[in-house]
């Protein structure tokens, strides 16, 4: 790898959105450079030999939302990535029951009928209205949100797509948007379901990484934005990156990489440079300096502003805007090394659903006491886990065998109260240990003889988040997916269209429309606005185009 | 076809039904054949994505094998091939296609070296009576191993590491190798997948003895029982033709000219005009010319499979047709073959698009999707290729 002194373009931070904008950009011609302040690249979709023999996905843990027309746009299968799709799921109770849910119809509806008759029946009309409302927002994923208070024909003729698309959805559906943009996933559930167990197993989805209970306005949305992905085309299905979700990253990088980009690793960005209100570079913390007439910051925007711009070339209202930014830290997670495949006594033998995502929660009030516990600054008393064991379809992740697990957790808060103040410094081995204690025990719920197994066994924080993967306060998504700061708004009313005030410097990170999850999609949208706008390339080509 | 494997239907059991039987939840049998074998065993997208991650067992027994034994059985198989038969050395295996006098493809098979003087060809369709007229005046013996050979594929990454933990060592064997790893077992490293896989062949009633002993070693290499749907995702995936659906094997045609020749299947590379007379020289080497159409692999606009779509040239004139179409799940692309006719496939190959109709909650819609070109494989794994194996 040979550095140069200048380049076209500079993306700082190596996560898969970062990658992403980079590839398209070298793709298109231009001469990128990625810098990551990391020895690995990846961001949180990486993979880690943290224990021999065995891989962790040890931050984003399943594939969904990665957009196909930037996995067909960038040859990423070509360069490694597979993706191995789970069935189903199942959520187990204290009793020594389940809950399945399966990928097929009518055995889902079976299955819920052995715990309300009517809520089996209810599912048919629930998944129409979900399904409607993905359907409706996937086409914007890869568009730019039009900005209502703009004249320019651009954000006209996005404004006119919404506006073409919402009177198609009819008066009734679009009210169903709004109803769904803004209520509670808790309010949803209970208009269409009865059973307890039902409810919590459903809403699961609404309340991963957000700093919101199921009660929450805004958490419907979250549930959508977890159901809009798809794969080889079954929407709201999820899968494994085979080889861990750095198999995402490594092959974007070898698609950036044979089109000319170069990464360079281990020296994060210091400040990104200016002169007369224009980006001209970055400087790095080992004392390198690259010049580029453009910067695209794959880190949130609360880093990338607060920390490594001068603020005297920024307005001040846009300063405080970012300083608002909602970006909480919600989420803990486990990494455990198995001896071998654990018991799951209440299942049946070879389950399908045991290759899917486990759960522990029973009930929409258990659920909603987890998050008061977060509010204040507690880990939940009674998380909610959201665990899989890729192991058992993908053979790259432990020795035969043996087997990984991912156990995702909420609520963790980020600035954890002890003795009386709050803060993410807190955070010591003590209370993760504390922590994974509180977690293991609500694995046993489904999984008794699960400390038999462990070998190894990885606690993350949000605070280890934070420090080594650079999110701010560890919340996932790189800031909370509320209404109040999606679509258009997002990451700040009148730079949805990933530009800042600062001339030459681009947000590409999940900070941006249409928001988190390992999707590429603000990656991809950055892009073409950086290709539009600051280069003679003009349009990009391909499906994300 | 669902059928049921029931003897009164004229189908015969395979070696291994007994094995197939227990696994299968699908129940879902079609006639190979003459055998009751297996569509799906569990679900096809499973298997599948156990064939491309873990490792998949297949039987293949239906196949027709054939055995050619004599001093001058490479001298009948060059006669009968079109390629060069004496450059393939014992130890390895060749593709092979064989055509008519009139230069139009009977079949195509996998030739084993397995001596000097000794070859078996592996093919789709019964050849014996082909394969005599060929030999006709030869110093060579023909034996049908059709009925007495049984073979098992075991395909996808953890194939390797599964023939090691049952004993077996396969380590040297590069593609297109094989090796007798037992006495009465032998292996190649060959398969239908375009993945690292392994065919075993052995006398036909060790076959069960075989599939246990590979099945207790694939308990924790995440081994599974297929069926042939999860095959063939896997060979469009790798670009390989079968007949009857890419192609007409022209001995199984009743119009005139539904044959086609190795040069309009894409297969010129496997016609070898250097080395002498052989079966449909002649018409080939005019029809090396003047293909009539292409089969082409090609890249489909969108993400809906065009199975079964025509082909047109700039959205009007009518072309051609796609014979196999699927979106494929681990190349991540909508892939096709098509029959194109030769100015068309070759002139303007950026101006071909598929007329592909889909039915999405009872309404049918057509929708003009463009074609481009792909050379090669669709999905051609580094880990197909790799010697030593990798082992996951």
């Amino acid at each position: 790898m040979t550095l140069k002194p200048d380049y076209d373009v500079i993306v700082a931070g190596a996560g898969h959105n970062g990658l992403t904008t980079a590839a398209y950009l070298a793709r298109a011609g231009l001469q990128v450079l990625v810098v990551e302040k990391n020895d690995w690249i990846g961001g949180a979709a990486v993979s880690r030999e943290l224990h021999p023999g065995w891989t962790y996905s040890n931050c984003s843990y399943v594939c969904s939302l990665l957009r196909r027309e930037i996995v067909r746009d960038l040859d990423l299968p070509k360069y490694g990535l597979q993706v191995i799709p789970y069935e189903g799921g199942a959520s187990f109770t204290r009793d020594g029951n389940y809950f399945a849910y399966y990928s097929d119809h009518d055995a889902l509806r079976r299955e819920m009928a052995r715990y309300s008759p009517r809520d089996a029946d209810a599912y048919q009309r629930y998944s129409q209205a979900i399904m409607r409302q993905c359907r409706f927002i996937r086409p914007f994923l890869l568009r730019d949100a039009p900005d209502p208070a703009s004249l320019r024909p651009r954000d006209l003729g996005e404004m006119a797509y919404l506006v073409k698309k919402a009177h198609g959805l009819g008066a009734r559906e679009l009210g169903e948007t709004l109803r769904f943009w803004t209520m509670s996933i808790g309010d949803f559930l209970n208009e269409h379901f009865e059973n307890d167990l039902i409810k919590a197993h459903l809403a699961g989805s609404g309340i991963i990484g957000t700093g919101l209970g199921v009660y929450s306005p805004g958490t419907a949305y979250v549930l959508l934005h977890h159901y809009m992905g798809d794969i080889d085309g079954g929407i709201g299905a999820w899968g494994f990156a085979r080889g861990g979700m750095g198999a995402i990253s490594a092959a974007l990088a070898a698609s950036f990489e044979t089109h000319g980009g170069t990464i360079h690793t281990g020296a994060g960005v210091a400040e990104i440079l200016t002169q007369n209100g224009r980006v001209t570079g970055v400087a790095l913390e080992d004392g390198k300096v690259f010049n580029a007439p453009v910067v695209a910051s794959n880190m949130d925007i609360k880093r990338t502003i607060l920390r490594h711009v001068d603020r005297d070339v920024l307005p001040e209202d846009y300063v405080r805007a970012v300083d608002r930014f909602k970006i909480r830290g919600s989420s803990a997670k486990l990494n455990i090394a198995l001896d071998s495949l654990p018991q799951f006594p209440a299942a049946p033998d070879h389950a399908s659903f045991l290759r899917g995502d486990m759960h522990t929660s029973e009930s929409l009030p258990e659920l909603e006491r987890a998050y008061d516990d977060w509010k204040i600054g507690r880990w939940s008393e009674k998380p909610y886990i959201d665990m899989l064991i890729p192991s058992q379809i993908d053979p790259t992740m432990a020795p035969p065998g043996s087997h990984m697990m991912t156990v995702f957790v909420q609520y963790a808060p980020y600035d954890l109260a002890v003795g009386g103040t709050r803060s993410g410094e807190n955070w010591d081995e003590a209370q993760r240990k504390a922590m994974a204690e509180t977690v293991v025990n609500q694995i046993e719920i489904a999984c008794p003889d699960i400390r038999n197994h462990i070998l190894h066994m990885e606690v993350r924080s949000p605070a280890e988040l934070e420090r080594e993967v650079g999110l701010t306060e560890g919340n996932i998504f790189q800031g909370e997916l509320t209404f109040d700061q999606l679509f258009f708004n997002r990451p700040i009313p009148g730079y949805s269209d990933y530009s800042t005030p600062l001339k030459g410097l681009y947000i590409c990170g999940s900070s941006a429309h249409p928001g988190g999850g390992v999707m590429g999609a603000p990656g991809a949208n950055a892009a073409r606005n950086i290709l539009r706008r600051e280069t003679r390339a003009g349009r990009m080509k391909g499906y994300a185009a | 076809m669902t059928i049921s494997p029931d003897l009164t239907l004229g189908l015969v059991l395979g070696p291994v039904h007994d094995r197939l039987e227990a696994l299968s939840r699908t129940r879902n049998w079609y006639g190979w054949a003459g055998y009751a074998a297996p569509a799906s065993v569990e679900s096809v997208e499973f298997e599948y994505f156990a064939l491309r991650n873990q490792a998949s067992l297949f039987d293949i027994s239906p196949m027709h094998k054939y055995r050619l034994r004599g001093r001058q059985a490479e001298a009948v198989l060059n006669r009968l091939v079109t390629r060069d038969a004496s450059k393939l050395r014992p130890g390895r295996v060749g593709y092979a296609v064989w055509c008519d006098e009139e230069g139009m493809v009977i079949d195509d098979g996998t030739l084993f070296r397995l001596a000097d003087d000794d070859w078996r060809l592996c093919c789709q369709e019964p050849m014996l009576d082909w394969l005599a007229e060929a030999a006709w005046g030869f110093d060579v013996e023909i034996a049908d191993e059709s009925y007495s050979l049984a073979g098992l594929a075991l395909q996808g990454p953890t194939s390797f590491a599964i023939l090691d933990a049952a004993g077996l060592d396969v380590a040297h064997l590069k593609s297109f190798d094989h090796a007798a790893a037992e006495p009465d077992l032998m292996i190649s490293r060959t398969g239908f997948t375009g993945d690292l896989g392994y065919e075993l062949w052995m006398p036909w009633d060790d076959a069960t003895a075989v599939w246990d002993r590979i099945w207790t070693a694939g308990a924790h290499l995440g081994l599974r029982a297929i069926g042939y749907e999860a095959v063939n995702i896997a060979r469009i995936e790798a670009g390989f033709l079968t007949a009857g659906v890419d192609f007409q094997p022209v001995q199984a045609t009743e119009r005139l000219n539904r044959g086609l020749t190795p040069f309009e299947l894409g297969l010129g590379h496997m016609v070898d005009f250097s080395k002498g007379h052989f079966n449909g020289r002649r018409a080939l080497l005019s029809a090396r010319e003047a293909p009539r159409s292409l089969l082409m692999r090609v890249d489909v606009e969108g993400f809906k499979p065009a199975q079964g779509a025509l082909v047109y040239h700039r959205k009007r004139r009518e072309v051609g047709h796609i014979t196999s179409g699927i979106w494929s799940p681990t190349a991540k692309r909508n892939i096709a073959l098509a029959h194109v006719a030769t100015p068309y496939a070759t002139r303007s190959p950026t101006q071909l698009w598929a007329e592909v109709y889909t039915q999405e909650e009872g309404r049918w819609e057509a929708r003009m999707a463009r074609l481009t070109p792909v050379e090669g494989a669709f999905f051609a794994p580094p880990r197909a290729r790799a010697t030593p194996p990798a082992r996951r």
